[in-house]
């Protein structure tokens, strides 16, 4: 059968009927390049069906579990000052990892790009722990080093400071396990750019702080954008390793994935839902942003040699 | 300005870079450094302009030691190979940088970094392209570009890295003629690196070439075209051809030919090679009933090592 089709397509191609021959040339290079429609629509299918049942329905339902009972007790729910305390805590452990790992981030990116020094790769490798190590880990680290028992755990006691089962603790936490996010974003960017840019500017008279300012931020802009969005959202919904050091302690350690946990484990399931459909529509928010961000860098990069060179 | 640099030796790791280099570079000068890659030239431009320091050795600039000098207080203007153009400005931005960076009380007003801006762009000829980002130029525009940036802020020497090394041969050629003109023209004194013998042959004032972190030879382009001072400088510049054979009291023997060495008076069956350009060597056809092709060195071949004349020879046709 296929192989009388493309005798017929191969006389007709032949004949100069304009038109004929060329729809008749599209067919065939069809055939020979894509699957079967069949098989690509199955493919397509599976996947469709996949993301439905498992990225698109849990979100769904979270909305609909979350307004299940009117939206007077959704927003009850996430007016009570438990919950509000919650969302604040969460916001400030965000606005305090997410500085602290971007100045982190770009420092180590400007060194490992920039500087040939003894430990570089010893230091990429350490960027990476937080990736491979599991968030309870995270968690326990601080405690052994912080907690009661402790090395520090005594010390501090002494000096009346809390960190572990407190705010500083999951702060830490937070801290260690968001931290390769935009250094991992900025080293392969700006090894790829090399140096030679900021060695001009020095060469031109500019400061260390002009040069970082006007030459290096400009151009690793979007990448720490993008680095920001995802280590934020990590910051906001980490719970493994905040678990650990928070000891749930509602208005005071609480953060909002915490939040969630509790009010769900007493069965005050629209109440739980309706504080994830925050971290939820967080989430998307996030792609939202990250596909813009994506989008810019992308525009950026190629809007500009369109116009052809001209010698 | 002149530029001298006295006993540079530096090391990468057991890497000799530069091994005890002196030089003086006069002032307006047009000079290249030559040498193929891993010689030391770049490194030797690199620590002129304060970009890379030296184990050991002396930079001075204008007879003042420079050695400890910040690269930014040499005031030094730098091409580099690859244009090194900043990706996110303008052409006007890029050339303007230098000048907006100085400290308030140094910097010039808004109208005076336009019209500087405006009268470099002029003088590397690219006006109608202010306004255009370095991806959406050509390379030799871009190392044009480069260079107006260099100048912007009147530096006193211009140092330029393999300027033409990134692009295609023919633009290079261009590029390096206007080179000239341009350097014909404000006369800074510059030192160009290059791995290319026949731009620095073309284009410079004086050559110094360059060997293992050595200097071979210093000299005009024909001095050390015609007179190269040894073989490496002789197999690095242009085409040779080697002979191997015996020095023997005064005499070089080459299979059954005896070339007159008088430098090798004393020698005594040591091995020995002549060198000989190409167009050093006139062929005679092939004339019935003669023994072989008569070959004759018709110029000298001058080397510290030995010196013949002209020679005759008759060689077994093979």
């Amino acid at each position: 059968m296929a192989g009388s089709v493309s005798n017929v397509a191969t006389t007709l191609a032949k004949v100069p009927v304009a038109g004929t021959s060329v729809a008749i040339d599209v067919q065939r290079n069809r055939r020979s390049t894509e699957e079967h429609p069949a098989v690509k629509w199955g493919l397509i299918g599976l996947a469709v069906a996949f993301m439905l049942l498992f990225l698109i329905m849990p979100l769904v339902t979270v909305f609909f579990e979350a307004f299940r009972k009117g939206v007077g007790v959704y927003l009850a729910a996430l007016s009570e000052p438990e919950a509000l305390s919650a969302i604040k805590l969460t916001l400030l452990i965000a606005g305090i990892a997410v500085p602290v790992n971007l100045v982190f981030g770009v420092a180590a990116s400007w060194a490992i790009a920039k500087f040939d020094f003894r430990g570089k790769a010893l230091l990429i490798t350490l960027i990476d722990l937080p990736f491979s190590v599991s968030p309870i880990v995270s968690g326990l680290i601080y405690v052994l080093v912080f907690g009661a028992q402790g090395w520090f755990g005594p010390w501090l006691q002494a000096h009346d400071m809390k960190v572990i089962f407190a705010v500083p603790g999951i702060v830490l936490a937070t801290i260690f396990v968001t931290f390769p996010f935009i250094a991992r974003e900025l080293i392969p960017l700006m090894m790829a750019q090399g140096a030679e840019e900021e060695e001009a500017a020095i060469v031109l008279g500019a400061s260390g702080w002009q040069t970082f300012w006007y030459v290096t931020l400009p151009n690793i802009k979007w990448g720490v954008l993008y680095g920001v969005i995802l280590c934020n959202a990590r910051a906001m919904g980490e719970f493994g390793a905040v678990s650990v050091v928070s000891e749930h302690i509602r208005g005071q350690t609480n953060t909002m994935p915490l939040h969630v946990e509790i009010l769900y484990n007493e069965y005050q399931f629209a109440a739980a839902f309706a504080v994830a459909s925050l971290l939820a529509l967080l989430a998307f928010v996030t792609l939202g942003l990250k596909s813009f961000v994506e989008w810019k860098a992308r525009a950026e990069h190629e809007v500009l040699p369109l116009e052809a060179p001209r010698t | 300005m002149s530029i001298e640099v006295r006993n540079i030796t530096k090391h990468f790791g057991d890497f000799v870079a530069l091994d005890n280099v002196s030089l003086e570079f006069p002032t307006g000068e047009l000079v290249a450094l030559l040498g193929p890659s891993g010689c030391g030239k770049t490194t030797l431009l690199r620590i002129i302009a304060g970009m890379e320091i030296a184990d050991v050795g002396e930079v001075h600039f204008h007879g003042e030691d420079a050695t400890q000098r910040d690269v930014r207080e040499r005031k030094v203007g730098f091409v580099f190979q690859h244009y090194a153009l900043f990706r996110h400005m303008t052409v006007f931005d890029n050339i303007a940088f230098g000048l907006r960076m100085k400290p308030r009380a140094e910097r010039p007003s808004k109208t005076a970094i336009k019209d500087k801006v405006m009268s470099l762009l002029k003088l590397v000829q690219l006006d109608w392209l202010a306004d255009r980002f370095p991806a959406q130029l050509s390379g030799g525009q871009r190392q044009r570009i480069a260079l107006a940036r260099a100048l912007a802020t009147e530096p006193k020497v211009l140092l330029l890295d393999e300027p033409f090394g990134a692009l295609d041969a023919k633009v290079r050629k261009e590029l390096r003629r206007w080179l000239r003109r341009l350097h014909d023209e404000i006369h800074v004194t510059s030192i160009f690196v290059t791995h290319d013998q026949e731009e620095a042959l073309e284009v410079a004032d004086r050559v110094v070439l360059m060997n293992r972190g050595r200097v071979e030879q210093l000299g005009t382009p024909a001095e050390v075209y015609d007179t190269p001072a040894s073989p490496f400088v002789f197999g690095f510049l242009g085409h040779v051809n080697l002979f191997h054979g015996r020095a023997h009291d005064g005499w070089l023997h080459v299979g059954d030919v005896a070339l007159e060495a008088p430098d090798q008076a004393g020698a005594t069956d040591a091995p020995a090679v002549a060198y000989a350009r190409p167009h050093e060597i006139e062929l005679d056809r092939y004339s019935p009933g003669q023994q072989g092709i008569r070959v004759q060195l018709c110029a000298r071949l001058p080397s510290d090592r030995w010196h013949a004349s002209s020679w005759n020879a008759k060689t077994t046709p093979n």
